[in-house]
Order: structure tokens, then sequence, then C-alpha cells
């Protein structure tokens, strides 16, 4: 049985690993809002654009778009869309299965797989994996600018263009609730007529408003031409948004359950205390009556 | 009939602007046009440069840069990738980037071969929209 001052220091220490995880959780708390916030303000953004992507789509003949073009498929890549910090739970580690996942089953299908990794986590992981990691953008995710989504966008259009890649997937921690962060996967190039207009026909507005003919300046498919670059580095901003507020999540989470280890191991560790302090006082008064009684006799 | 439009300018960070105006002017890549209330539905893309919409005789100056402007039914949307009202315009960060862009631009034409002169050259429009914009308070 450990001495008493073996468990004397073991509770300390926890008390103190305590502080921490608790005073962490609290720090993702206060990022956690603010990452919700950022998360729930581009949605307007996001919604009015798919809306207008959407309408335009279905006036166009989605052939005429380089970006729209379906290939057949030699060598697809996948953007995966981690945090930079670790320390919550095994948010990054789902993550990281699921794009291990995808790159068996392109592999069984005989096709090439390449990976492109936003936030450090991902790289860390697939630059000592043999896969080829084309894209790499690191230390952003804790305040997300349009610039780097529009680097990363710009790039994978750029090898999808080229003919080096022939489709992009995008798989991102997706924030279903505080406790629940879902990795998604989600297709990004070639863009898809087809799943563009289904989108297009989610804003309510469009539905109860007359459908009126529209004026373009210039005309469609010019205009197309322009947003569907953006339109890429929109759905890479929203993934990453939604990426960043499930990562606050995940590690809010994590840190309360740590917490809560940390003070079950203390509440059992003190019970041991407790129990190892009353031996010892028995074992002393045993040896100062056996010693009276000595004297005695 | 409404005599009003209602303007919204949406960024990717946050909802710049939303109210009801007269008369709102926003530079299409085919040509500074203006909308005021009851105008046909359109769809245009948009240049860098200044918008600017009038309230009950206010005008409200905005640098945009990047994006698309779309009205139907008496709402107009205006998307873009940036745009500040002028009074909120970091002249000092505009007058950086304006170094900046012009630095790039005399080493390109002094021969160097990296740098990406239509991003420049964007970088020096989007600086020098952003202190017109901010140099002439409404």
């Amino acid at each position: 049985m450990a001495s008493l001052k073996d468990i004397k220091l073991k509770i300390t220490g926890i008390k103190k690993t305590e502080q921490i995880t608790k005073a962490m959780n609290m720090v993702a708390a206060a990022k956690f809002r603010g990452a919700q916030e950022r998360m729930e303000e581009f949605r307007p953004y996001a919604g009015k654009f798919s809306g207008v992507m959407g309408q335009l789509a279905t006036r166009v003949d989605p052939n005429a778009f380089p970006l729209m073009e379906e290939r057949d498929v030699k060598k697809s890549m996948v953007l995966v869309v981690t945090s930079d910090r670790g320390l919550c739970g095994a948010f990054n580690a789902n993550i990281i299965s699921a794009a291990e996942n995808f790159i068996d089953e392109k592999k069984g299908e005989g096709k090439e797989v390449a990976v492109g990794c936003i936030g450090r986590k991902g790289y860390q992981y697939f630059s000592k994996t043999d896969v080829e990691v084309p894209i790499e953008i690191t230390d952003c995710m804790a305040r997300i600018e349009m610039v780097d989504a529009k680097k990363a966008g710009q790039e994978c259009i750029r090898l999808f263009l080229d003919g080096q890649l022939d489709e992009i997937y995008l798989l991102y921690g997706r924030f279903v609730n505080v406790v629940t962060q879902k990795p998604t996967l989600k297709k990004l190039i070639p863009i898809s007529a087809t799943e563009l207009s289904e989108v297009g026909e989610e804003t309510e507005e469009e539905k109860s408003g007359p459908k009126a003919a529209y004026i373009y300046e210039p005309d469609p498919e010019e205009i197309l031409n322009i947003l569907l670059p953006m339109f890429v580095n929109v759905q890479i901003m929203a993934a990453m948004l939604e990426t960043a507020c499930s990562e606050q999540a995940a590690r809010m989470t994590a840190m309360d359950n740590a917490t809560r280890a940390c003070s079950d191991m203390i509440h059992e560790l003190t019970l041991a205390y407790n129990k190892a302090r009353q031996a010892a006082i028995t074992a002393e008064l045993m040896d100062i009556v056996g010693g009276a009684e000595a004297l005695k006799g | 009939m409404a005599n009003k439009l209602n303007l919204e300018v949406v960024t990717p960070t946050k909802l710049v602007v939303s109210d009801e105006v007269d008369l709102c002017t926003v530079p299409g890549t085919e040509g500074v046009f203006g909308v005021m209330a009851n105008h046909a539905p359109i769809l245009s893309t948009l240049k860098i440069g200044e918008m600017h919409y009038d309230k009950d005789g206010n005008i409200v100056r905005l640098a945009v840069s990047g994006g698309f402007v779309e009205v139907s039914a008496n709402r107009m949307t205006v998307l873009a990738e940036a745009a500040e009202i002028s009074e909120d315009i970091d002249v000092e960060r505009a007058l950086r980037a304006k170094e900046r862009a012009e630095k790039r631009l005399q080493e390109a034409e002094s021969g160097r071969e990296d740098i990406d002169i239509a991003r420049a050259k964007a970088a020096m429009a989007r600086a020098l929209t952003r202190l017109k914009v901010a140099g002439k308070p409404s």
C-alpha cells in the first residue's frame, strides 16, 4: 500500500491537472461561441450564393464549363480539413480515419489518390504517410480568413484544370451539435449542375417570389464562369468555419470529461488517504497501548 | 407600389448594410449602373470599385471588391468578398497595401518573373478604391 505521503502528492498533482482542464474547458467554450457566431454570419452569404448559382445552373449547358466537366477518374484528391491543435478528444482522429477509408476505397477501385491538408493535425499525419500532399495550409484555423480558403480553392482549381486531378472531395468535421461532430465527405470539383439546382431551390424567397426574367450582365455563361471558382472557395470556407466550430465543441466535451475523471480520481484517492491515515493512527495506538501494558506487567 | 428599395450588402464575415434606400449605384463589370425601386430583375457581376446608396438624401459610400449583385422584387442583394463603409476603412492599411502593390509592380517591370502581375494589379485597384472612398466623406 502506498504511503500517506505518496497519496497526498498524487492528490495535489491531480488537483492541478483538474484546474488546467477546467480552464481549457472554459477557454474552449468562449472560443466555441466565437466560432459559432462566425459560422452563422457566413450562412447568409453562402445561402444567397448557392441560390444564385442554382438559378444560373438551370439556364446554361453544364458541358460548356471546364469546372463542371465529369471526366474518367484516374486520380482523385480529398481535401481534409482538420484543426491546428490537439487535445480535442478523437475529433481529428475521426476525420483522419475517414480520410484513410476514402483513400483505401479509391485505391481499391484502382485510382490514384492524393490528399490536401488544411489544418496542421491532418498535415502532421499525412506528411508521414506515403500519399502525395499537394496542398498544405496550416495555422489558419484560429482565425479563419477568406484568403486561406481562396488559396486552397485556387490550388484545387489549378490542379483540376491542368488535368492532374480528375475529382476533388472535401472532408471536414460537420457540426451537428455540441456533443456530436461528424466527419463528412462532399464532392467539391467537378461541380455538378443537378446538385447546384437542388441547393438553389432551398432558398424560400425564390420559391414564393415570382419567377421573373432576369437581365444578365454579362451573359449567364460568363457570370457562371466568374462565380464557379468563387463557389469552390465559398464551400471550402464554409467547411473550415464548420470544422473550427466542431473543434472547439469537441475540446469542450473532451475537457469536461477530463475534469470529471480528475474529480473521480481525487475522490478515490482521498478515500484511500483517509483509510491509510486511520490505519496509521490505529497502529500507533496499538503500539502505545502495548507499551503501557508491558510497563504495568 | 413601394418606392423604396430593400438593400442588403453581404460579405463572408458580416452583413454590412441592411436598409431601405432610394437609390443604389454599383460598379458592374459592364459598367456602373444605378438601381431604384421597382427595377427590373437583374443579375450582374461586380468590379472592384465604389458603390454608394442614397437614403433620404444621405449618401453612403462603400468600397467593394469581387462579387455580384442581384435585384428582384424590390430587393437588392450585393454579395461581395469585401465591402467597407467609408468611415470604417482603415486608411493606413490601404496606404500600406498600395505601397506594397506599387513595389511589386515595379519589381515585375524590372524583370522579376515570380510576381503575379494580375494579383498585384488587383491589390492596387482595391487599395486605390479604398483610399478614394475614404477620402471623400459623405
